[in-house]
């Protein structure tokens, strides 16, 4: 046991699904990680949906990184001879291909500025969720007994109350900021990753593989982060994915609010809200954040899906079907 | 069961004991599966007779199920009927539409189902299900249905039917709830009751109530009963004749009595073989080698040829039609054994 | 019955209190009180009044119980703005909220029925694609955007619907359309996959083989069974509702409890915001009582004569009830 088998990673997280029929005939080898990271990606590519997806979240993460660098001032450079310029007109250069907004800035440069305030609060707060949630909810599943009981019921009373009404009394209270926005969003979406993972990890600890571990004497801990984490980690980047959606949602509804990202910083969210004076005017000014918003969502909601199957070794082979019409449907049943 | 009153189910004057209320010829089912059309159920031809019990004897997965199931009407979506006729009294019922079955279903024909707690709705009361064949066929009130659902339950000996009535499904036990569900199956007087594996998820004990009633229904009310089951015993102690059933074809027919005396078929001969009567303590317990072919793995020829210890070229070749052997006996094997041939007695 | 509706209130007053005592936390752990229930630019003479005027210099534990006591009596202070008491100003702003929702959710729960039964019998068909198309949707566009464009399209461009307001029947269209989305798409998905398993239980064979007809066999047998489930979720979906109606009702100048709770929190009006927020935890912990009464109406099951199915959210039993719930949050905002 000084080295425990990788390959656990590979087992089915049990009573899931029962194996389909032919599961047995294309049953993979079981190659290390690293083999199956590149197997993934095959996979990834071989499905037309979910590369675009991936390749959308990439340019997004792109931006994200490098975009405000490359367009310098021209997000907040005014000129208000030139406000509310229509889109899709060449005529003042690629910036302004998306027009201008009410102060005559560049509807690009602003978009991509705003991707990065965007991501810098989605990716955090979900991070700082997942790995908190994550690791809570796999110690009280392996546990058991009071420490399930009790984060369960701390779960229960934060997803029993609207999240965004939470939201709106911590920031009354406190200044809406982006770490306030972080801090509070990542505290309401904890639970999600808790019971998750306490449900999964609660029906590893029985296991004959886990058994065997303690047999051995392995501490509590060295079980959890060797065969618990890693049999219960796809299942949980798969639920972050769609969390990413739900929190970038959360973080725009709050700046649509007046009650998220505060200006001069400006998010999606914001930008919809502070074109929505001008919607009958200049409808881009409102149009073209959200636009950015659901391309985004949509993408990590397919990537999602695809991940949800793609890690589950039950479900894999119908990756491998010729048509793969089934990724676009989230089957109800699956995500219960 | 000593509370039965012949008020409820009284012997249908239209019927006439031993005569032929179904006959299946030729039956074919498909089914459509990502691998492509299988035959699940091949060419199957049998009669069953008023007052008399036909067993569909076989191993699980020899299409007995979804051969009730077709003459039943209740394929699942995948399954269909692609061949053969299944006359019930009179009327073709492969050849009906959905709709126009309907009205057949629980006047004509009933059917009992394996596991009583899934197949009851768990969300009604036992009253409220019983009643509703007689609100569907016989338009009856709620309060008229329900008092015919009190009936019923004391016709088939659960106590105090009266207050039971409200009940649901799960505050019974398992022997109680394969009563309810054989209650509804008879509600309608039908002239045909399959019965599919009536008793394979009951205690022995309640076993032999349930195979009680089953029985005591037949004889009051000439019954054609349908039993699909896997178990030799039941077979030889409840059927009058039997078609043993392999890899979705019949492979041998004929009245009980004959053929566990004198089994034809190599198939039915294993099959009786395996039973572990008069074996001493130590012994080996016989069995069929192999396994049966899977759906979309059968072979052309005789459908046993890999198991089979007699199995000639021939065999490989062409698949043996289900011929007459002696008086009221069909086999479907080119080499038919004759009595007690002691050729399989090595294997 | 009693026993079980007892433990069902216990458990969910648990988050109730904890709201209202978070309320009073927060309240008191930014330091003085005084600066949220009073404008910026109050004076120091201001505050040291209304400090005295609240009894904030009394012990904590005083004032907490004045403060439960204040709860009780429904009475939060006065607003800011108009020296209105703050609870008659909540429950005024109520009803409009509670109309809205209310009509929301009815045709969210009927139109998904509908679409997703369909669905379920013909799995790949039209309806099928509407409802992974729609379930999609709900996931993805935000519904600020949706009611934005909403406007701009139907209000503006084409001028059919006004662009705010209570006034006519078409006023309500663009908000219910808006608040429609996401309930309705998580709904669509779970309905059908409730119909899907339904459809194919042993029962609904045994009703067929009874001479049930389709429709029957449909609204009788597979939707009454496949309603406890929906009815979970569609709980749920009526608690996030809160979420999209402080959007919804902020954009369309909707005077709810939504609206209040942004004006409120714009105007920095604390006693308003909290009078609707703790308002609104009331109707949460009553809305739950009411689900479960139904679920136990639905299935007779988890009535305590039968096997408590859904008896408690933790402990050893948890594995169903926690993966319904996790549906939930997943989808919903």
């Amino acid at each position: 046991m000084s080295k425990p088998p990788r390959n656990v990673t590979q087992l089915p997280t049990g009573g899931r699904a029962v194996a389909p029929p032919g599961t047995e005939a294309i049953a993979l080898p079981r190659p290390d990680v690293a083999d199956k990271r590149i197997r993934l990606f095959h996979l990834l590519l071989k499905d037309r949906f979910a590369s675009v997806a991936a390749l959308i979240l990439v340019v997004v993460g792109l931006t994200a990184l490098f975009g405000p660098t490359l367009m310098g001032d021209l997000a907040t450079r005014q000129d208000l001879s030139a406000t509310n310029r229509p889109p899709f007109s060449f005529a003042d250069g690629w910036a302004f291909i998306l027009g201008s907004d009410s102060l005559g800035r560049s509807m690009v440069a602003r978009l991509v500025v705003a991707t990065q305030t965007t991501l810098s609060v989605a990716l955090p707060a979900v991070g700082i969720s997942l790995v908190i949630g994550s690791l809570w909810g796999v110690w009280a599943g392996y546990h058991r007994g009071i420490r399930e009981t009790i984060s369960m019921r701390i779960a229960d009373v934060v997803m029993s109350f609207p999240s965004l009404l939470l939201a709106v009394v911590i920031l009354y209270v406190f200044s809406p900021s982006a770490a306030n926005i972080v801090l509070i969003l990542a505290v309401t979406r904890i639970p999600i990753y808790l019971r998750t993972a306490r449900a999964e990890s609660a029906e590893l600890q029985s296991r004959t593989f886990v058994d065997a571990a303690r047999t051995f004497g392995t501490k509590p801990n060295a079980i959890i982060r060797r065969h618990v984490i890693p049999v219960v980690l796809p299942t949980l980047l798969t639920l972050a994915t769609l969390e990413f959606c739900y929190v970038m949602l959360a973080e725009s509804s709050l700046s649509f609010l007046g009650i998220g990202i505060q200006p001069p910083d400006v998010s999606w969210g914001l930008m919809v809200a502070q074109g929505r004076q001008y919607l009958q005017t200049a409808w881009w000014l409102s149009f073209f954040p959200g636009l950015a918003i659901v391309v985004t969502t949509v993408a990590a909601n397919v990537l999602a899906a695809w991940l949800r199957i793609a890690t589950d070794p039950a479900q894999r082979w119908r990756l491998t079907l010729p048509r793969k019409r089934m990724i676009m449907r989230i089957p109800a049943k699956e995500i219960q | 069961m000593s509370t039965h009153t012949q008020s409820v189910s009284t012997a249908r004057e239209d019927l006439t004991e031993n005569e032929v209320v179904l006959r299946v010829t030729g039956l074919d089912v498909d089914i459509r599966t990502p691998k492509g059309v299988l035959r699940a159920v091949n060419n199957v031809s049998f009669e069953a007779r008023a007052g008399r019990t036909l067993a569909l004897l076989g191993e699980s997965g020899c299409g007995k199920s979804m051969t009730a199931k077709a003459v039943a009407g209740l394929l699942d979506p995948v399954a269909d009927v692609t061949g053969g006729t299944v006359v019930l009294n009179g009327t073709d019922l492969a050849a009906l539409s959905p709709k126009q079955r309907l009205k057949y279903a629980g006047p004509e024909l009933g059917i009992v189902f394996q596991d009583a707690l899934t197949a009851l709705n768990p969300v009604y009361t036992v009253g409220t299900q019983l009643s509703e064949a007689f609100r569907i066929h016989q338009k009856l009130s709620a309060k008229a249905a329900k008092v015919k659902a009190i009936e019923l339950m004391r016709h088939v000996g659960i106590p105090e039917p009266e207050s039971r009535v409200d009940s649901f499904p799960h505050q019974f036990s398992g022997g109680m709830r394969q009563r309810i569900l054989i209650a509804m199956a008879v509600a309608l007087n039908p002239r045909l009751l399959i019965a599919d594996e009536p008793t394979t998820a009951l205690d022995v004990t309640v076993q032999a109530q349930i195979m009680k009633l089953l029985r005591d229904l037949r004889t009051e009310s000439h019954l054609a009963v349908v039993l699909i089951t896997h178990d030799l015993a039941l077979v030889a102690e409840e059927a009058d004749t039997v078609a043993v059933m392999y890899a979705g074809n019949v492979v041998e027919t004929g009245p009980v009595r004959e053929v566990f005396g004198s089994p034809k078929h190599p198939y039915t001969r294993g099959l009786l073989d395996s039973v572990p009567a008069d074996v001493g303590r130590g012994a080996d317990l016989n069995s069929i080698a192999g396994s049966p072919p899977e759906l979309h793995r059968i072979p052309e020829g005789c459908v046993y040829q890999s198991r089979c210890p007699v199995v000639q070229d021939v065999c490989r070749a062409i698949r043996p039609a289900l011929e007459a052997e002696g008086a009221g006996r069909t086999v479907a094997c080119h080499f038919a054994l004759t009595t007690a041939s002691k050729e399989l007695d090595h294997v | 019955m009693l026993t079980f509706l007892r433990r069902r209130i216990l458990s969910s007053a648990l988050p109730l209190l904890v709201v209202i005592l978070g309320v009073f936390a927060l309240a008191r752990l930014t330091g003085n009180p005084a600066s949220l229930y009073l404008p910026l630019n109050a004076t120091e003479q201001m505050r040291a009044d209304f400090t005295e005027k609240n009894g904030l210099d009394n012990p904590i534990w005083v004032q907490m119980a004045e403060y439960f006591g204040g709860v009780l009596r429904l009475d939060f202070g006065e607003s800011l703005r108009t020296g209105e008491s703050a609870a008659a100003m909540a429950l005024r702003a109520f009803p409009a909220t509670l109309q809205l929702a209310g009509t929301t959710m009815l045709l969210a729960v009927v139109l998904a029925v509908i679409v997703g039964s369909w669905a379920a019998l013909k799995p790949n068909g039209i309806a099928d694609r509407i409802s992974s198309f729609i379930s999609m949707a709900a996931a993805s566009v935000p519904d600020f955007w949706l009611a934005i464009m909403g406007i701009w399209v139907f209000a503006i461009t084409l001028g059919w619907l006004p662009t705010s307001g209570v006034g006519g029947l078409d006023a309500w269209v663009l908000p219910i359309l808006t608040l429609l989305l996401r309930p309705f798409g998580v709904l669509v998905q779970i309905v059908r996959g409730a119909m899907v398993s339904s459809l194919s239980e042993p029962y609904i064979k045994l009703a067929r083989s009874k001479g049930a007809s389709e429709f029957r066999v449909v609204t009788r047998h597979a939707l009454r069974n496949a309603a406890a489930p929906a009815l979970t979720v569609a709980g749920d979906l009526a608690v996030g509702l809160v979420n999209g109606a402080v959007v919804v009702e902020s954009i369309f100048g909707w005077p709810g409890i939504g609206k209040l709770m942004i004006d409120s929190i714009l105007q920095r009006d604390f006693a308003v915001l909290q009078a609707a927020v703790l308002l609104t935890a009331i109707s949460i912990f009553i809305l739950n009582i009411l689900i479960d009464l139904g679920y136990a109406g639905l299935d007779a099951r988890v009535r305590p004569t039968g096997k408590p199915r859904k008896a408690s959210k933790t402990g050893k039993a948890t594995a169903a009830p926690a993966k319904e719930r996790k549906l939930h949050v997943q989808t919903t905002p």
